[in-house]
Parts: structure tokens; C-alpha cells; sequence
């Protein structure tokens, strides 16, 4: 957790003690880092080791039991037109009666304003973000009938329509095709070369080292943060990885024991 | 329809129907359209209470919108109770909207048995709130439904968006800043009206079927949000007009039950003849899918068969015989190739040859130039697709996306450029003919024009 090089910037996303708790199970345990600007950020850990719930957090989408965070050195509530989010593909019906289109525009409704319709010039901001991302002809299909590839570019479009500063992302490289992946792949790459940061979570270990600057280890609590060449070292993963049903899922399944037998 | 009293009831009914259609699209994609169910199961006792009351204080104890207040108020009470018992206990929704539906229900008819005997007060009448009777609502009380209905509507409209936001993704709702509990409640208390001004005409048993029926069937219809809700709007309107119509020409039959008989009529249509996603729709999509693998199983087993190396040699070994491509395939040979019956292989042919892909004659089959250039370039895909597979066969299963038209929409220039010189190396199948290569890139996108 080495930031000293970092200290006279405002940090994009910096966050302090921060636990949150469901159902008084903790999931994540004093998570603090600070992470540099401009630069592409992979979250890893195994499953259940709390990284959607990192995120939420974040977003204030969950209470947080204890911790701060810090978006541009102010509250999420206030810098949270800098923020774009790409949540995880399986988190929506993809039945649901709309089009590509429509869902990214989705991303400007905020800007828009409550009661107000839609109008072309949105319209138009929207084709141009399904057009980044490679899909602009499918714009008038319906979600349902667009491959995991198409619906993932759909969600980012949606947040690349914000023109945000910072991006989170819900493992947008889950279950897609090769192509969409190098699209994924390449968009974060030109986001990275507009200065802008994007926080990235990631299963596949393997591509860690290409795709992102930074990383991010987590378990429950942080195992290691900081750039991929110090830090994603296979002592750091053996941490992260290796740990997992020992010590914590011990103190974890006690909690569940207990609390059920009140 | 003469009477005025039947034109005002029809008149209100017609908006109730609309503006239930309108909200119900919205709860049902919120998957809480059960909720209004425990709400409107929960208002029975609010109504005897508040007739009870009105009653002892010496006031008019039928004044409608003092007993929809009460129901309003035991509704809501219900629907906080199931919050209540899903966030504090570890039962699931389902169960503890069973428990509050059944209890205040039961509460509220031993309420009503109560407002029957007591001395003081008519209670005739008020068991039209549990099956719906058109036919005691005055002028009066059409007009509460149809400014309830007006303010549903104009609601639901004034934050289409935000609530088409909120039922499709919460969480990027929540991210951009929308208040989602927030929404949340606007969205109940529109049930909450529409419920309440619905429990005259349609009964509080019934008052569910009005907020589900409408938007489900509009459902089969169309996959656009707008054109859902419209429909579920005309279909909710249509229904209950011709609920309470019959109802006024056949005194004994509650209105209730009426429109929704009309209503399920009107699904049940929907279900089958759904353009978008009724099952005769569907039917017809997937029989139309299997024929198109058929005919792309018959155009690859007939390249297959030219190119095989018996034939091919032979073919290659007279001068002057006619091209490869022409080269006749009898049926009992594609037969062999694949496990389908004579049958569906000749429907398969029948229709090959209506696009001019092939001709038949005597028990064999011939491609033209056109379905020579279409099966080799099925072929190619087909092979490119299973090379991908092999070499790629650690990643491959969850990136292969056939659906896609087409291998070039979906893997990179450079992958398809390697699988294709590993098909080449690999000596097994005598490479597809360079020529056919061409032509069928430039037929690549024209393939949904071919088959159809």
C-alpha cells in the first residue's frame, strides 16, 4: 500500500476503514487504498471475496458500516457526474421490452432531467457511444437478442456515454467473445490515453499483467495494492487466493453459527 | 347504453381499466404485481372499520371517499406489515404475503359480519367492495375514479423514464444518483390508487387480474416499452368497458368477474397469437430455425460429397467430364451423412431447390452455381468454426458465439487468418477452392438473404 508518488494529486477514488456488512456478516473488512489517476486498475480476488460489493459501496449503493470515500477528493454525492458504471451483465433481465439504444441512453437520463423526454440530439450522443464500441448497427435489436458480447459492449456504452473521468466496472470481460473482449480491451486503452481512470474487475488472472497499470488484490480485506510489476507477484496471489478457507471463512462460518442460534 | 347512469360508469371504468393497464406494465416488469394483490386483500377491514366508525359518529357510513381512506390506510398497513416480516424475520416475500393477504382478509370479513348486525347504518352494498358492482356506483364516485385514473396516468407519464429506469437496472439507477426507494414508493402509491378507485368496479379479489392481465398479454405483442404499456393501456380499457357492460345487462353477474373473464379472453389470445412472443409466434420461429439448419446441413453434405476423394479423383481423372461442382449426389448418399430421415431431407431439397441453390432429378441431387458458391462457403464457416474450437479449446467454449452470422462479426481478422492457413496445412479435407473462398466473402453478409 505504497501511494507516497501519489500524494500531491487528488486521488480519483481513495478509500479509508471501509467495512460493510449484510445481514451483520461482514463482506469486506477495512478496505484502504489510494488509487493514481489516468490509469487502467484491475480489481482481482476469488469469488465471494467481496469486489461487486467494493464497488456498491463506493457508489453508495449499499450502507456502509464503517469508512470513507473519496471520489475526486469529495463525496461520491457530489462528484458522481464524474463517474461512469458498467454494473455486471447478469444484474438485469435482459428480457426486458428496449433496444440497445435505449439503454444507452439510459446513461444520459440523469443529465436529461426528471419528466423530461428524450430528444435527438441524446439520441444521436447515444448512437455515437454504440458506435465506439463497435455495435452501432444493432442499435434498434432488442437486448434480448444480442450475444453476452453485444449486451456487455451495451453496458459500456452506456457508461462511455457519460464521458465520465472515472469508470467502474463490474467484470466486463465475463463470458464474452474474443472480439468483444479486444474491443473491451481497446476502448480501455484510449480511455487510459484521455487521462481518464478506470477501475476494472477481473477473473482472469492470466491477462492481468497485459490489461491493466495497477491492481488491486482483494480478499475481504486488501491483500495488496499497487502497481502490477510489485504487486502482482504470486506470493501476493498465493495471499489472496491461497488463504481463503482458512483463517477468514473460519471467523465467518463462527459468525453464522452464532447468529443463527439466536 | 341509453342510460346516462351506464354511460358514466362506463366512462369511469374505461379509465380505471387504462390508467390499471398503464401502472400494472410498470409493477409487472418490477416483478411487484403480487403487491398489489396483498394491498388490495388488505383494505377489506380498513372499509368495515371505517364504516363502523362513520356509522357510530352519526355520519353518512357509505360516503365513498371516507371508506377508500380506510382502505387506503389498512392496504398500506398491510403491504408495510410484509416489508415488515421480510426484513426482520428470515421468512421469504412469498410467505409472508400469504400470511398478511390471508389474515387481514379473514379480519376483514369478520368485520363486515360485525357491520352487519349492528342496529345503526345500511351496511347493503358493501360486499360489492369484495366481488365489484358497477351497478351501486353514482355519478359521484365515477367521478373519484376518473381523477384518481387522470392523476395514475399523467404520473406514469411524467416519469416514463425514471420508471423504465428503475424496473430495468436499480443498481445504474441507483449509481446515477436516482433516489430508488424513492421511486419505489411513487411507483406503489400509483398502485395504491388505482387499487383503491378499482375496488368498486372490480372487487378487491379481482382488483389484482386488472394490474396483471393487461400488461402480461400486451407483453406477447411487442418488445418496445411504449408500444407494451399502449397496448396494455387499449387492452385494460377495451376489457372493462365490455366487463361492465355485460354486467349492466345481466344484473346478477358482478362486474368484477366479467372483466376479467374479458380480460383473460383477451390474454389468452395474446399468449397464442402474440406477434412478439405468443406461441404460435414462437413456433413458427423455431420451425423456421430448424429448417435453416437443415438446409445448411444439406448444402455442407453436398460439398462434402463432391469434394470426397473417390469422387474427385475419378472426376478429375476424365477430361471433358463435366466440372466438379455439377457432380450428382444421389439421396441414399446425404442420407448416409447425417442422421435425418428421407422426409426432412427432401423438404430440406424441396427448398434448396425453391431458391434456385439446387435441382433434383431421379433420386439425385445437383447444386447450382449460386448453391455451389453457398455450400462452399457454409463449409468454410463451418470448418474455420471448428478450428477455432480445437485451437483454441481452453477459451473457446464460452467465446464461440454462433449465432452470429458470421465468423468474420466475431473473431478478429488475424484469428481467421491463422485458422485458415491451419486449414490449409491440415491435409485431411482437400482445401475449399480458392475461387468459391472470394465469392463467398462477398456473399458473407447477403446470408440471411439467401436463406431465408
Amino acid at each position: 500500500m505504497n501511494q507516497t508518488e501519489n500524494v500531491n494529486q487528488v486521488s480519483p477514488l481513495s478509500v479509508d476503514d471501509l467495512t460493510v456488512a449484510y445481514h451483520r456478516k461482514p463482506v469486506i473488512w477495512d478496505v484502504a487504498f489510494d488509487l493514481p489517476e489516468g490509469q487502467l486498475i484491475g480489481v482481482v480476488g476469488p469469488n465471494g471475496a467481496g469486489k461487486s460489493t467494493l464497488l456498491k459501496a463506493i457508489m453508495d449503493l449499499i450502507p456502509r458500516a464503517s469508512g470513507r470515500v473519496r471520489v475526486f477528493g469529495d463525496t461520491y454525492r457530489n462528484n458522481r457526474h464524474r463517474v461512469g458504471y458498467v454494473p455486471q451483465r447478469e444484474s438485469v433481465d435482459w428480457q426486458f421490452p428496449v433496444n440497445a439504444l435505449d439503454v444507452v441512453t439510459m446513461g444520459l437520463y440523469d443529465e436529461i432531467g426528471w419528466c423530461l423526454p428524450v430528444r435527438r440530439k441524446h439520441r444521436q450522443r447515444a448512437m455515437e457511444a454504440l458506435d465506439r464500441v463497435g455495435i452501432a448497427d444493432l442499435a434498434q435489436r432488442q437486448i434480448s437478442q444480442l450475444s453476452g458480447g453485444q449486451q456487455q459492449r451495451t453496458f459500456l456504452a452506456r457508461a462511455l456515454v457519460q464521458d465520465a473521468d472515472l469508470y467502474l466496472m463490474d467484470e466486463p470481460f465475463a463470458a464474452v467473445d474474443a472480439a468483444t473482449e479486444l474491443a473491451i480491451v481497446d476502448i480501455l486503452r484510449e480511455l487510459k490515453k484521455r487521462k481518464k481512470t478506470a477501475v476494472v474487475i477481473h477473473h482472469d488472472l492470466q491477462t492481468v499483467p497485459d490489461y491493466f497499470d495497477h491492481v488491486v488484490l482483494l480478499n475481504m480485506r486488501i491483500v495488496a495494492c499497487g502497481p502490477v510489476e510489485t504487486t502482482f507477484t504470486a506470493e501476493n496471489l498465493n495471499k489472496t487466493y491461497g488463504g481463503r478457507l482458512t483463517l477468514l471463512d473460519e471467523v465467518n462460518e463462527a459468525m453464522r453459527r452464532r447468529e443463527t442460534s439466536l | 347504453m341509453r342510460d346516462y347512469n351506464t354511460r358514466v360508469v362506463v366512462l369511469g371504468v374505461a379509465m380505471l381499466g387504462g390508467s390499471s393497464g398503464l401502472v400494472g406494465s410498470f409493477t409487472l416488469l418490477r416483478r411487484r404485481a403480487l403487491m398489489g394483490d396483498a394491498l388490495s386483500h388488505a383494505s377489506l377491514p380498513g372499509i368495515a372499520l371505517a364504516f363502523m366508525l362513520a356509522t357510530t359518529l352519526g355520519y353518512d357510513g357509505k360516503y365513498l371517499p371516507l371508506l377508500l381512506a380506510g382502505a387506503t390506510f389498512s392496504g398500506l398497513l398491510g403491504v408495510g406489515c410484509i416489508l415488515w416480516i421480510r426484513n426482520k424475520t428470515r421468512l421469504k416475500e412469498d410467505t409472508a404475503l400469504g400470511i398478511v393477504l390471508s389474515v387481514f382478509f379473514g379480519a376483514g370479513v369478520a368485520l363486515l359480519g360485525m357491520v352487519q348486525q349492528m342496529k345503526t347504518g345500511n351496511a347493503a352494498g358493501l360486499e360489492g367492495f369484495i366481488y365489484g358492482k358497477t351497478a351501486s356506483m353514482s355519478a359521484m364516485d365515477v367521478r373519484l375514479i376518473f381523477y384518481a385514473s387522470l392523476i395514475a396516468i399523467a404520473l406514469s407519464f411524467a416519469n416514463f423514464k425514471e420508471l423504465k429506469l428503475l424496473c430495468f437496472d436499480e443498481g445504474f439507477a441507483g449509481s446515477r444518483g436516482y433516489p430508488v426507494v424513492l421511486l419505489d414508493v411513487l411507483l406503489m402509491s400509483l398502485v395504491v390508487l388505482v387499487a383503491m378507485v378499482g375496488l368498486q368496479a372490480v372487487g378487491l379479489i379481482l382488483m389484482i387480474a386488472l394490474l396483471v392481465i393487461p400488461a402480461a398479454a400486451a407483453r406477447f405483442w411487442t418488445d418496445t416499452l411504449w408500444k407494451m404499456t399502449a397496448y396494455s393501456v387499449i387492452l385494460g380499457t377495451v376489457g372493462c368497458v365490455i366487463g361492465a357492460m355485460v354486467s349492466a345487462v345481466f344484473p346478477n353477474l358482478p362486474s368484477g368477474a366479467m372483466i376479467v373473464l374479458v380480460c383473460s379472453f383477451f390474454f389468452f389470445l395474446s399468449m397464442f397469437f402474440g406477434t412478439a412472443r405468443g406461441v404460435v409466434a414462437r413456433f413458427l420461429r423455431r420451425r423456421r430455425l430448424n429448417r435453416r439448419i437443415d438446409r445448411q446441413h444439406l448444402m455442407r453434405a453436398m460439398y462434402e460429397q463432391i469434394e470426397h476423394p473417390d469422387r474427385s479423383d475419378t472426376s478429375a481423372l476424365k477430361p471433358g467430364s463435366e466440372p466438379v461442382r455439377k457432380t450428382k449426389v444421389s439421396i441414399d448418399e446425404l442420407l448416409l451423412v447425417r442422421s435425418w430421415n428421407w422426409k426432412r431431407l427432401m423438404a430440406a431439397i424441396r427448398s434448396a431447390e425453391v431458391d434456385e441453390l439446387m435441382q433434383y432429378r431421379h433420386g439425385h441431387a445437383q447444386l447450382t452455381h449460386a448453391g455451389f458458391i453457398e455450400a462452399a462457403r457454409l463449409t468454410r464457416q463451418h470448418r474455420l468454426w471448428e478450428m477455432y474450437l480445437i485451437t483454441y479449446a481452453d477459451v473457446a467454449p464460452a467465446l464461440v458465439d454462433r449465432d452470429a452470422d458470421n465468423i468474420e462479426h466475431v473473431l478478429e481478422p488475424h484469428v481467421i487468418d491463422r485458422l485458415e492457413d491451419l486449414l490449409e496445412e491440415q491435409e485431411l479435407l482437400f482445401p475449399v477452392p480458392t475461387s468459391p473462398h472470394e465469392l463467398g466473402d462477398g456473399l458473407t453478409s447477403s446470408e440471411e438473404g439467401i436463406l431465408p
